[in-house]
């Protein structure tokens, strides 16, 4: 097990373990592989939000999917709560199943079908998933709607009358419609204006910390990772490199990815920019490692095939992966793109 | 002081329509001068990309403008010719636009469209333009061999440093950069800052850069502009107002970003409860540094539906 939640006495929402998707790329007769998701393991307690970070291309987007029953995994297993949903549900996923595991989509003006009233993806949900009885339809509606702040005279218009932080809304509203147990949220506010992602952002909290909803909320901001979430786990190249308590893991980040995603954010107290050779050689560390400077420190050994977690002694809840392993090289990410006097530069 | 570049006084644009007519910009004044990089900063709808777009005089009906000058060098811009602003554009001001990396046509290789400019602005053949633009994108760090890419082969981050290559491509002294790094991750964001630096500090040219991330534009710009509902609430040099922001609407936008640092505080949007029913003209507070003085009658709390 990687993975350790602060609550290990409850049982996890949503376990994870050695999950992995491989898609074929070019041509239909292609053999071409490209390695999304390299098995990863990961434990959601309930109420919790874990945030998943990393660059574009990093795996994240395929994880949820996968959780979603969007993509059929090439290979592991996950259980909700305590459900290997995998076996019990091979060929697609039941309707119980899709009412525990809702998704919110990054882009609000692209989830929502610009001919129905907003009324409509609210009573959807609550009819097919039978929540409510017809009576009950319309005051369930408003309950909804007031759980998201929103005023109940929207009901009744469109989605484009409505603004981006609104209509993020209404998607978190249908996906609240079927009580979810777990909320799968993609990057929810990176499309959203500046004005309102922080009351969207404090709504997802409100709501998981008030009804014990799960989250895996999936950005490439840490900054709103930190706020928002209890846990934070770094993927790079389909696979995780470090995990720990929010706080904790921005403030001390172990890994060299890690450090690299950090220094990226823009920070007007930095003096000057960042180095860019000193950020080609930190990725070169990452891609292609020589030394890990947790090597004899822990208890897990050290391993450069596979990838292998080392708790640091005085944070027992950050892990972070054994810096003498490499990930593969058909996984995205690893290319890197030096000119001939940098490689040299970095190879000293 | 360096010269004046770019000098609008008084700016106004309505967008006249059949239910009624928008003030997007009232009344607006701001320079930029040579080799200076300016930032606009406030939420969608304030305005901001509305000045970009009257600067090249971009913008179609129902936007009008309807009072002010822009006056580039020595030209008054919103008296040229249709010929003369083809001259103009992109030789003078180029412009990379939100979402840039969808503005290349996708069935033209890279080559070929950024060998267009030269052929087109500087009569260049084309074999000599090919050449030229080999080297154009090699500056933002591009193998030359991808002139025969087409646009979708090249990651979002490649298409967005080719779009920057090209607005560069005839040396304009003034580059707008209309949220340039918006739909790219925070590495390849940070990437194509430090790449837009290099180029500048090369080419020396001056940059209208407009986001409504406080941190990115900090960073970037030497002097910058807080805008609201079409008027200036503050403008000074970035690291002033960095360190002493002192409109209340600045504050608010600049604890619209969570902070890395520091204890985890609930954070109030932007949007919820206050709006600024008067926004009144700039007064002097410190060198270089304005407010608009609002008082607090011209608040108002509302609450948010």
């Amino acid at each position: 097990m990687t993975t350790t939640t602060s609550t290990t006495s409850t049982v996890p929402v949503l376990s994870v373990r050695g999950l992995e998707k491989t898609f074929n790329i070019g041509g239909l007769l292609s053999r071409k592989r490209v390695r999304a998701l390299g098995g990863v393991d990961l434990d959601i307690a309930p109420g919790e939000i874990v945030a998943l970070v990393g660059e574009s291309g990093s795996g994240k987007s395929t994880l949820a999917r996968c959780l979603a029953r969007l993509e059929q995994p090439s290979g592991g297993t996950f259980e909700l709560e305590g459900r290997d949903i995998l076996r019990a549900e091979p060929r697609g996923a039941s309707r119980s199943y899709r009412s525990a595991v809702q998704m919110i989509f990054q882009d609000p003006f692209g989830s929502l079908n610009p001919v129905h009233r907003i009324g409509h993806f609210l009573e959807r949900p609550l009819r097919l998933h039978g929540a409510v009885t017809r009576a009950g339809l319309e005051d369930a509606k408003r309950r909804l709607m007031s759980k998201v702040d929103l005023s109940p005279e929207l009901l009744e218009r469109y989605p484009h009358e409505l603004s981006g932080g609104q209509r993020q809304r209404i998607a978190i509203a249908r996906a609240l419609a079927v009580n979810p147990r777990l909320i799968l949220a993609d990057e929810p506010t990176s499309m959203l204006d500046v004005s309102v992602r922080i009351g969207v952002l404090n709504l997802m909290r409100n709501l998981c910390q008030e009804q014990g909803i799960s989250m895996l909320y999936i950005t490439h901001d840490l900054a709103s990772a930190r706020y928002l979430a209890d846990r934070i786990v770094v993927m790079f190249a389909g696979e995780f490199v470090e995990m720990g308590e929010s706080l904790q893991l921005i403030a001390h980040p172990a890994h060299p990815y890690t450090r690299l995603l950090i220094s990226a954010v823009p920070d007007p107290t930095r003096i000057g920019s960042f180095d860019p050779l000193e950020r080609a050689r930190m990725r070169h560390s990452v891609v292609s490692p020589t030394t890990c400077e947790w090597a004899g420190q822990t208890s897990t050994a050290c391993s450069a095939t596979t990838p292998v977690f080392h708790t640091l002694s005085e944070l027992p809840e950050h892990r972070v992966r054994c810096g003498l392993y490499a990930p593969p090289s058909d996984a995205p990410g690893t290319a890197i793109h030096l000119t001939n006097s940098e490689q040299e530069t970095v190879a000293v | 002081m360096r010269t004046e570049l770019l000098g609008i006084n008084d700016l106004s644009v309505e967008y006249k329509t059949g239910t009624g007519t928008v003030r997007a910009v009232d009344g607006v004044s701001f320079s930029i001068a040579e080799g200076e990089v300016f930032g606009l900063a406030g939420e969608s709808g304030c305005g901001k990309s509305t000045i970009a777009n009257a600067i090249l005089r971009l913008l179609k009906d129902p936007a009008v403008i309807t009072g002010g000058s822009i006056r580039f060098r020595d030209v008054d811009v919103l008296t040229l010719s249709a010929a003369e602003l083809r001259e103009f554009r992109w030789r003078q001001i180029a412009m990379v636009f939100q979402s840039a990396m969808n503005s290349l046509n996708p069935v033209m290789t890279i080559g070929d469209q950024i060998a267009d400019i030269y052929t087109t602005h500087e009569g260049m053949r084309k074999r000599a333009a090919l050449r030229k633009a080999g080297d154009l994108i090699e500056l933002v760090g591009i193998p030359g061999d991808r002139l025969r890419s087409y646009p979708h082969q090249l990651s979002g981050g490649m298409r967005q440093r080719v779009v920057i290559a090209m607005a560069t491509a005839l040396q304009p002294p003034l580059l707008i950069m209309d949220e340039p790094t918006t739909a790219l991750d925070v590495v390849v964001q940070q990437e194509i800052m430090s790449q837009i630096k290099d180029l500048q500090r090369e080419f020396g040219f001056a940059i209208l850069f407009i986001t409504h991330d406080m941190s990115l534009m900090i960073e970037l710009s030497d002097r910058m502009g807080i805008m609201y509902a079409g008027r200036f609430v503050e403008m000074g040099p970035s690291k002033d107002i960095f360190e002493q922001p002192r409109h209340h609407y600045t504050q608010a936008l600049m604890n619209a970003f969570p902070p890395l640092t520091g204890p985890r505080t609930t954070l109030r949007g932007l949007g919820e409860g206050t709006r600024f029913t008067h926004i009144p003209e700039l007064e002097q507070v410190a060198p270089n540094h304005f407010v608009a003085p609002t008082k607090d009658s011209d608040i108002k709390q509302t609450v948010m539906k």
